[in-house]
């Protein structure tokens, strides 16, 4: 939407700078979880947010349109919707639409229009162009009809997030009713923007999700590097670039996530000299040529898609970062108190090292890709 | 001898010169070329005293900062024929680009036709080594151009009335021979003129040879024209350039 | 017809400090200072003075005081004393006047106009004293993705020819010739310990310095001067010259009585006439002739290498950058304004050519609008004065810095800008085997270690100030800079905010 910018950084800052509080949790046997745990677990950490942004990504949640990218969509006014629907017909098979349900909430003020749209590409686009394609088409909404913004737009996946508290968030759209394998959350602390719901995390593209604690000093490289693989980065927040970084070098790229995570968060120079030759080489090339995309700074972030949930922390740790294991569960959080409340009796918990990622995979999934990194 | 025969046909000047140099590394001694089309850097990354033969039109930049190597062209030559070249041989049996020997320090080329503008700009020489450059029909513009040492020879051999001018424009070192006359009109404004010498003549008579031997020609009848010396007025031609 | 042009410099002696040890007389190669046995008294020839307190310093009794003595006409904000003088030499001489060292005119210098952040709060400062910063930096050309073998997950991309410095920070291009044998040891061994590169110039390369060579840029110019196979192998890079700031656009006579026979043996000419470098180099008439000098060095050195093209800072900067890059090159170098010389034409020194910043800014954001700026690093060079400018050049989008004249002022020199004259009192821009002695090259040496160590400390301070422990990540990040007092316009350039904004 042209007028996101002035939504998003209405004081026209560089970048927008916002802290906040995070948490994941995965079945790695793909049974379906509530959405009632992870809302208590980001209540717990109700003070690691300031009310002005919350929100939540699941997954498995649309099994009875598994095979459709699911769009969800806010729309300020009547016209962003009419123009947007027109442009969604004109792109697309529009398989079902409806409004995302909600319900009144005291401490909620003034949602925007809220509809979700299930899409099939049509046939004269090749089947290995259509992430591409849809790519294309979100940018396109976004950047060019105003008032309309894509919020989530992967397929038996959803995005749901608004300004307030994850708890009230969470009553909002009724998570409980959700079922999903996999459900990360967040809540936002912006120090310079007020409340904008599209500002909210997660961040999303296709299945991908991005949630994100802490501010990169690397920012503005970061976004000309993204620049110069085609992205435009419009929200002005690490959480966009950190998304665009795991699309281009997990989607596009297909680097496993530990590669991605040794990009992000690579090993010191020190580290590299002193390993073997086959190491020291591949880390010091990724370093030679995605230096741009080095996350410098404090961060802590949770990378979600299909199959896969990944958390990780910056190199030399400034932000936190707890993992858990439960049987087939897997926890990720910014406070272990959070796990703790909604799974009492862990088998392990653990805080990882800064720039190891922590890799939680679907079972069924790891053993289809036979000799793979599972 | 053994011969190691290259088809160059569609092939990749890297991938071409990587086999001539594997060749060249693997002991032989000489190396033909057939069917190349425009493939550069030939010889350039060679540093044994190979021979190579060139059939077809080779690529620009022959003999670039070549080190050792004969390479004989059967056909025309393009532009930059040995650019820099330090040492070695280059014979052609046909006409040459432009640009020819540019900063070109030691070996001979030898051209039986013409060559095109600005040939052996800013030819140099150092110590023993001393380029020679021979060519059988005329040059363009600019002969010689910035010469700051080597021999040069100009046989003039087809039959037109040599067009250059500002031959040896900036030239501040090394000679020109123009077989028959040249216009002052032609010669840049640092060059001056003269008659060859008895060991400038002992030069000519070599070289001269040589191209016959390489191109079958009669030397003798060559060297019975007169011959034109040019040689730089002054070593420091921009000396007076500035303000003191 | 006497013209009024009074002393450039007037020397001060108290002659009660004075104990005639002529120190000033011998060191003196403008001839200042002589004795006059008669009155026993030292004396000067104020007029010869060029200002490079050499005398002052080696005065063992602190006797000497050279000061500037502008010449104080009616006050004229047109027609300057600089003009004056300048007109009546041509008048005299009818010559093309010539000068050393870099722009000295009042072009707005961008680096005093851009400040740096610093974290708080929102994200932690970072210590350098404590924790690790690194400024390793590898150049070269770099692919757009990376393979990996799906199933061992070995690399499979061979990049490229890359090379590895430890500091942003590498000597710029000064010819033997240009500067000092002793000069040149020292800029060599200083690289090669501290882990940067030092850039042979375009006069050729001693060959008992061969042995650095792993920390050497060996440049190719017009003039060709000294190029072999030997030196462009022995090298860790090779270095185009296009044009270099101080002079766009035009070539170089290295005057012949600088042309001493071991300058002529390293540059392979005869000793003793000029050593000129035309203005293109004659085989590059064009961008796609570019490309061929570019494969034609690939190609005699095996591709093992990466090789540069140093272009000066132009009008069109951007696009022949762009095409430079395009061409090949895996490097390329932009040399401002203010970069300097050993010789050039006064005119074209000062009146030629892009400030360094803006060029840079310009250079970056057209690579990265066109998709291709990891295709080659970038160099940022003309004017680097202190370890905050090589700050503000990485995050403008420079990959590392050239420095030239800050080297040249670490080995003693004092700008007095008379390099061309071939009489550097201080031993450093001149070939004069009496004058070169007076550079010790491990002392020299020393100085610049001591430099370049001082450099990456503040660099550091800085780095961590803005919460960054990698150079990589400063790199183009103009949000790290604010610029204060400059136009709408320059801001757009720079691609920085305005303080406050």
């Amino acid at each position: 939407m042209t007028s996101l910018a002035r939504l998003q950084n209405p004081y026209g800052d560089g970048k927008l700078i916002e802290s906040c509080g995070l948490f994941g949790m995965m079945d790695t046997t793909g049974r379906p979880l509530r959405g009632r745990d992870i809302i208590r677990a980001m209540a717990n950490m109700h003070d690691r947010g300031n009310g002005l942004g919350a929100g939540f990504a699941a997954y498995g949640i649309y099994p009875e349109f598994r095979q459709e990218y699911a769009f969800h969509l806010m729309f300020e006014h009547e016209e962003a919707r009419r123009q947007t629907e027109a442009f969604l017909r004109n792109n697309f098979k529009v398989v079902h639409h409806e409004g995302i349900p909600h319900r009144a909430v005291a401490e909620i003020d003034g949602p925007p229009m809220l509809r979700r749209y299930f899409l099939r590409v049509e046939k004269g686009v090749a089947r290995a162009g259509h992430d591409d394609y849809v790519v294309g088409k979100v940018m396109a909404i976004n950047a060019e009809i105003d008032g309309a913004y894509v919020f989530s737009s992967g397929k038996d996946m959803g995005v749901f997030k608004g300004v307030g508290y994850p708890e009230d968030i969470g009553r909002f759209y009724g998570l409980d009713d959700y079922e999903g394998y996999l459900w990360v959350g967040h809540s936002r602390f912006p120090t310079n923007t007020p409340g904008w719901w599209g500002g909210a995390h997660p961040f999303s593209i296709l299945d991908w999700t991005v949630v994100h604690n802490g501010e990169l000093s690397s920012y503005d490289t970061n976004r000309w590097f993204l620049e110069m693989y085609g992205y435009t980065c419009t929200m002005q927040t690490d959480t966009e670039v950190l998304a665009y970084g795991v699309d281009l070098l997990a989607r596009r790229q297909r680097l496993p996530v530990e590669t991605v995570a040794s990009v992000f968060a690579p090993p010191l120079w020190e580290t590299i000299d002193r390993m073997g030759e086959r190491e020291r080489r591949r880390h010091t090339t990724l370093r030679a040529v995605f230096g741009g995309l080095l996350m410098n700074g404090p961060f802590t972030i949770i990378v979600a898609h299909h199959d896969e949930m990944i958390g990780l922390a910056d190199r030399i740790r400034l932000r936190p970062l707890v993992a858990a294991r439960r049987g087939d569960l897997v926890y990720l959080s910014s406070e272990e108190s959070a796990i703790r409340l909604i799974s009492p009796k862990l088998d392990a918990t653990w805080s990882p090292d800064g720039g190891q990622p922590v890799v939680a995979r679907l079972k069924a999934a790891a053993a289809e890709a036979v000799g793979g990194n599972a | 001898m053994s011969r190691f025969v290259i088809n160059a046909r569609g092939v990749n000047y890297r991938d071409l010169n990587a086999r001539v140099k594997a060749a060249a590394e693997a002991g032989n001694e000489a190396i033909v070329l057939r069917n190349v089309h425009g493939q550069r850097y030939i010889g350039t990354s060679l540093r044994k005293p190979v021979k190579v033969d060139v059939y077809g039109t080779p690529g620009n930049d022959l003999g670039a900062f070549m080190d050792g190597p004969t390479v004989e062209v059967h056909g025309n030559a393009q532009d930059g024929l040995g650019n820099t070249m330090n040492s070695g041989e280059i014979v052609v049996h046909g006409s040459a680009g432009d640009i020819l020997a540019m900063a070109m320090r030691g070996g001979r080329v030898f051209v039986e036709g013409d060559v095109g503008y600005r040939c052996a700009i800013h030819l140099k020489e150092y110590g023993a080594k001393v380029p020679v450059i021979v060519i059988g029909g005329g040059a363009q513009d600019f002969f010689g151009e910035y010469m700051a040492g080597g021999r040069v020879v100009l046989l003039g051999l087809n039959g037109e009335k040599l067009g250059a001018n500002f031959i040896g424009t900036g030239m501040h070192g090394g000679v020109i021979f123009i077989r028959g006359r040249v216009d002052p009109d032609q010669l840049g404004k640092e060059v001056g003129l003269a008659e060859p010498d008895e060991s400038d003549r002992a030069f000519l008579a070599e070289v001269v040879q040589a191209y016959g031997r390489h191109f079958r020609r009669d030397a003798g009848r060559v060297l019975e024209d007169g011959f034109v010396k040019l040689y730089p007025r002054f070593l420091r031609p921009y000396g007076r350039l500035y303000a003191q | 017809m006497p013209h009024f042009a009074p002393a450039q410099f007037t020397v001060e002696r108290r002659d009660t400090r004075c104990i005639r040890c002529r120190v000033c007389v011998n060191q003196c190669s403008f001839e200042v200072h002589y004795y006059d046995a008669e009155s026993d008294e030292v004396r000067s020839r104020d007029e010869r003075c060029v200002g490079c307190h050499r005398c002052e310093a080696l005065c063992p009794t602190q006797a000497l005081a050279v000061r500037f003595n502008p010449m104080e006409i009616r006050p004229n904000a047109n027609w300057r004393p600089e003009h004056i003088r300048d007109l009546q030499r041509q008048a005299e001489t009818g010559g093309v006047l010539l000068t050393g060292a870099g722009n000295d005119k009042p072009f707005r210098v961008y680096w005093d106009h851009l400040l740096l952040n610093a974290s708080q709060v929102t994200n932690p400062s970072i210590d350098p004293l404590r924790e690790p910063m690194e400024l390793r930096t590898i150049l070269g050309r770099k692919p757009d993705r990376l393979d990996f073998d799906d199933l061992k997950g070995d690399l499979m991309t061979e990049l490229d020819a890359q090379v590895t410095v430890e500091t942003p920070i590498i000597f710029s291009g000064m010819s033997y010739g240009a500067i000092s044998y002793n000069a040149h040891l020292a800029l060599n061994q200083a690289a090669r310990e501290f882990g940067t590169l030092y850039n042979t110039g375009e006069g050729g390369w001693p060959v008992e310095f061969r042995r650095f060579g792993d920390h050497t840029i060996a440049q190719c110019a017009s003039g060709r001067f000294g190029i072999d196979l030997d030196y462009l192998e022995s090298a860790a890079v090779i270095e185009i010259k296009i044009g270099q700031g101080a002079k766009p656009g035009i070539g170089g006579h290295l005057p012949a009585e600088k042309v001493t026979p071991p300058v002529a043996a390293t540059r392979m000419i005869p000793a003793g006439t000029d050593a000129l470098s035309p203005a293109p180099q004659h085989d590059i008439y064009s961008i796609e002739d570019l490309a061929m000098l570019i494969n034609a060095l690939k190609e005699a050195t095996g591709y093992a290498k990466p090789v540069g093209v140093k272009i000066a800072a132009v009008h069109n900067a951007p696009a022949i950058a762009s095409g430079a890059v395009r061409a090949g090159a895996d490097i390329v170098a932009i040399d401002g304004l203010r970069g300097g010389t050993g010789a050039a034409p006064k005119v074209v020194r000062d009146n030629v050519g892009l400030p360094i910043e803006l060029a840079l800014a310009a250079v970056h954001d057209r690579l990265v609008k066109e998709g291709i700026r990891n295709r080659a690093s970038i160099l940022a060079a003309g004017g680097i004065r202190s370890s905050a400018d090589v700050v503000k050049a990485i995050a403008l989008g420079a990959d590392a810095v050239y420095i030239g004249t800050a080297a040249l002022v670490a080995m003693g020199c004092t700008l007095c800008q008379m390099c061309y004259t071939g009489k550097c009192n201080w031993g450093i821009a001149v070939t004069d085997p009496w004058l070169t002695k007076r550079v010790n090259p491990d002392i020299a040496t020393r100085h610049l270690l001591n430099l370049l160590r001082a450099w990456n400390l503040e660099i550091k301070e800085m780095l961590g100030g803005m919460g960054i422990n990698a150079l990589e990540s400063l790199r183009g990040n103009r949000l790290q800079l604010r610029g204060v007092g400059l136009e709408e316009w320059e801001l757009k350039v720079l691609g920085v905010r305005g303080a406050g904004a």
